[in-house]
């Protein structure tokens, strides 16, 4: 399922204390020096939907270089998920999600 | 008044380049898109992700160190300024955006340092969640201490991949597969040219074994591959050399087949390029001492040549020891003779990992029709062929406007170099007389200013 298994995993633990961030509208733990798609990506498989056709995306080079993992903040700004570290009570917006709160089909 | 100088990228190239300059008393400006100074191969995790060298680094622990230790001491002698995109250069100065803020910045002398990025091929499934390159898995690992799937499959053409594979596997991560699309018998043949720098021979030797020591399914010449998987990837498809097809299980791949300087700000500087064969795609010309063709602006790293780490410290101070000399500031020669003897033994070696790794046109050949070419906008192989018959200029900035190939977010950095090879393949033109996608700006999407 794109929105309840992870595709990332932690190998490292490490220092940065935890933070609690919302991805659509749910509370998700993260941990400071995060990045914002290793946030989302620990906790589900996509990170935004593809505008020209079917289908998710989950990012792809992960240097700012592709442009593939752009999503919204609550705050109205628009910003890669690759090179933007999490900030406490951000609010993450990935419309994966419908209206009903599900992503069809998958 | 001191002569304004520009590096823009702070990876082994922009530092070294940025303490030479520094030392004789100019104070660079050193633009960085990173908000810490290292670059990709020595990228510094963020504040609450830091651990330490050794884990993050590997054997190249030291060396980080060194760069990161170099860029520090330069304290108030350099103007670092991290968290700044370069999105435009015309008439000796760039635009830049920094914290969603223009900018000019004006310069007498440039230094690009603006690194490489992998290079892409598609293949069937490529676009679904979970694929990424291979510079981006081991991002993953370095900056985040994540990785990419639960269960990777490792897929390349070059020194990348058992570098990322050790990596992945010392961190404990689960390495389905370690897939070489170029044959094994290449990189025995060129082992004598890799003994023209007998350290980096013994590095890639003990990468070997090491894949060796866990046990990871290793392949080579590697025929074609295939990510199954309706949403995401739930496995890999892959051909060997005698035609057999194999199944692997796994929820990631990241795949990429070498690099390519990332020359867009050369591009906007007016650099002039041409086309390499051995490693078939475009490069900045470069002259004497890091010099390109536009007098004032010089390249290092691999933005100018890819050649590693290690390459891109030296090349970084010999373009800024050329800025020196012509500017008419004296300095001592005896450190740059080394450099120079230093890079001519890395030249052999370069030219024995192109032959190594040679670029993977099997795949190339087999592209279908219904694959996606351009990831941003979903532009298919098929429709950019079909367009080519239409508009019978095999010249891929014409094409470009027919099909929005390479007008999408990334500006064809993905995409651009495969567009070129099937407009070549289509119209029977050769890959250099197509042409190639030339950066535009903005080189990165940005904010519209009202
Ligand atoms: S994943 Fe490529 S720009 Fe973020």
């Amino acid at each position: 399922m794109i929105s309840e298994s992870p595709q990332f995993h932690r190998l490292a633990e490490r220092s940065g204390e935890q933070l609690v961030i919302t991805v659509d509208n749910r509370d998700v733990a993260v941990r400071q020096g995060d990045l914002i798609i290793t946030a989302v990506l620990l906790h589900q498989k996509a990170i935004r939907r593809f505008e020209f056709g079917d289908g998710f995306r989950a990012g792809y080079c992960l240097m700012a270089a592709c442009q593939d993992c752009w999503v919204s903040l609550g705050d109205g700004r628009r910003v890669r998920a690759c090179d933007t570290i999490v900030e406490p009570g951000m609010e993450v917006r990935t419309g994966i999600f419908n209206a009903n709160g599900k992503t069809e089909n998958c | 008044m001191l002569a304004k100088i520009v590096i823009v990228g702070a990876g082994p190239a922009g530092i070294r380049a940025a303490e030479v300059l520094a030392g004789a008393g100019l104070q660079p400006v050193v633009l960085d898109e990173a908000r810490q100074p290292g670059g990709q191969i020595y990228r510094q995790p963020p504040p609450g992700a830091e651990r330490d060298a050794f884990t993050l680094y590997g054997s190249e622990a030291g060396k980080a160190r060194n760069i990161h230790a170099a860029f520090g001491r330069l304290g108030k002698s350099v103007d670092y300024r991290p968290d700044t995109l370069v999105w435009n250069c015309s008439s000796n100065a760039l635009n830049i955006l920094h914290k969603g803020r223009q900018g000019i910045v004006p310069y007498d002398r440039l230094l690009i340092a603006t690194g490489a990025f992998d290079r892409v091929i598609p293949f069937p499934g490529w676009t679904l969640p979970g694929v990424f390159t291979l510079g981006g898995a081991q991002i993953a690992l370095k900056a985040q201490g994540v990785s990419i799937g639960k269960r990777v499959a490792l897929i390349g053409a070059g020194p990348l991949l058992p570098l990322v594979a050790s990596q992945y596997l010392e961190a404990g991560a689960d390495v389905a597969a370690v897939l070489d699309v170029t044959p094994f018998g290449a990189k025995i043949r060129a082992l004598r040219g890799m003994l023209a720098v007998p350290e980096y021979a013994r590095r890639g030797l003990s990468l070997l074994l090491k894949l060796k020591k866990f046990g990871v399914p290793t392949a080579y010449d590697v025929r074609a591959i295939e990510v199954t998987g309706n949403w995401h990837v739930d496995g890999l498809k892959w051909r060997d050399g005698a035609g057999r097809w194999h199944r692997i299980a796994c929820d990631a791949v990241a795949a990429s087949f070498g690099l390519k300087p990332e020359m867009q700000l050369a591009d906007l500087a007016g650099c002039a390029t041409y086309f390499d064969e051995a490693t078939r795609q475009w490069l900045p010309s470069l002259q004497a001492g890091g010099r390109s063709s536009v007098p004032d602006v010089y390249l290092a790293g691999d933005c100018a040549a890819i050649g590693g780490a290690d390459v891109a410290e030296l090349t970084g101070k010999r373009a800024a020891y050329s800025v020196l000399r012509d500017l008419g500031i004296g300095f001592a020669a005896d450190e740059l003779k080394g450099i120079e003897t230093t890079l001519a033994r890395h030249t052999r070696l370069r030219k024995a990992l192109d032959a190594a790794y040679p670029f993977p046109t099997h795949l190339i050949d087999a592209m279908s029709d219904s694959l996606t070419l351009c990831r941003c906008e979903g532009v298919t192989v098929g429709e950019l062929r079909a367009s080519y018959v239409k508009t019978s200029a095999p010249d891929v900035n014409r094409l470009k406007a027919f099909t929005r190939v390479g007008m999408g977010r990334c500006q064809g950095r993905v995409c651009g170099a495969m567009a070129a090879e099937i407009l070549a393949g289509q119209s029977g033109a050769s890959l250099p007389d197509v042409g190639r996608l030339r950066g535009q700006h903005p080189i990165k999407p940005i904010p519209m200013v009202v």
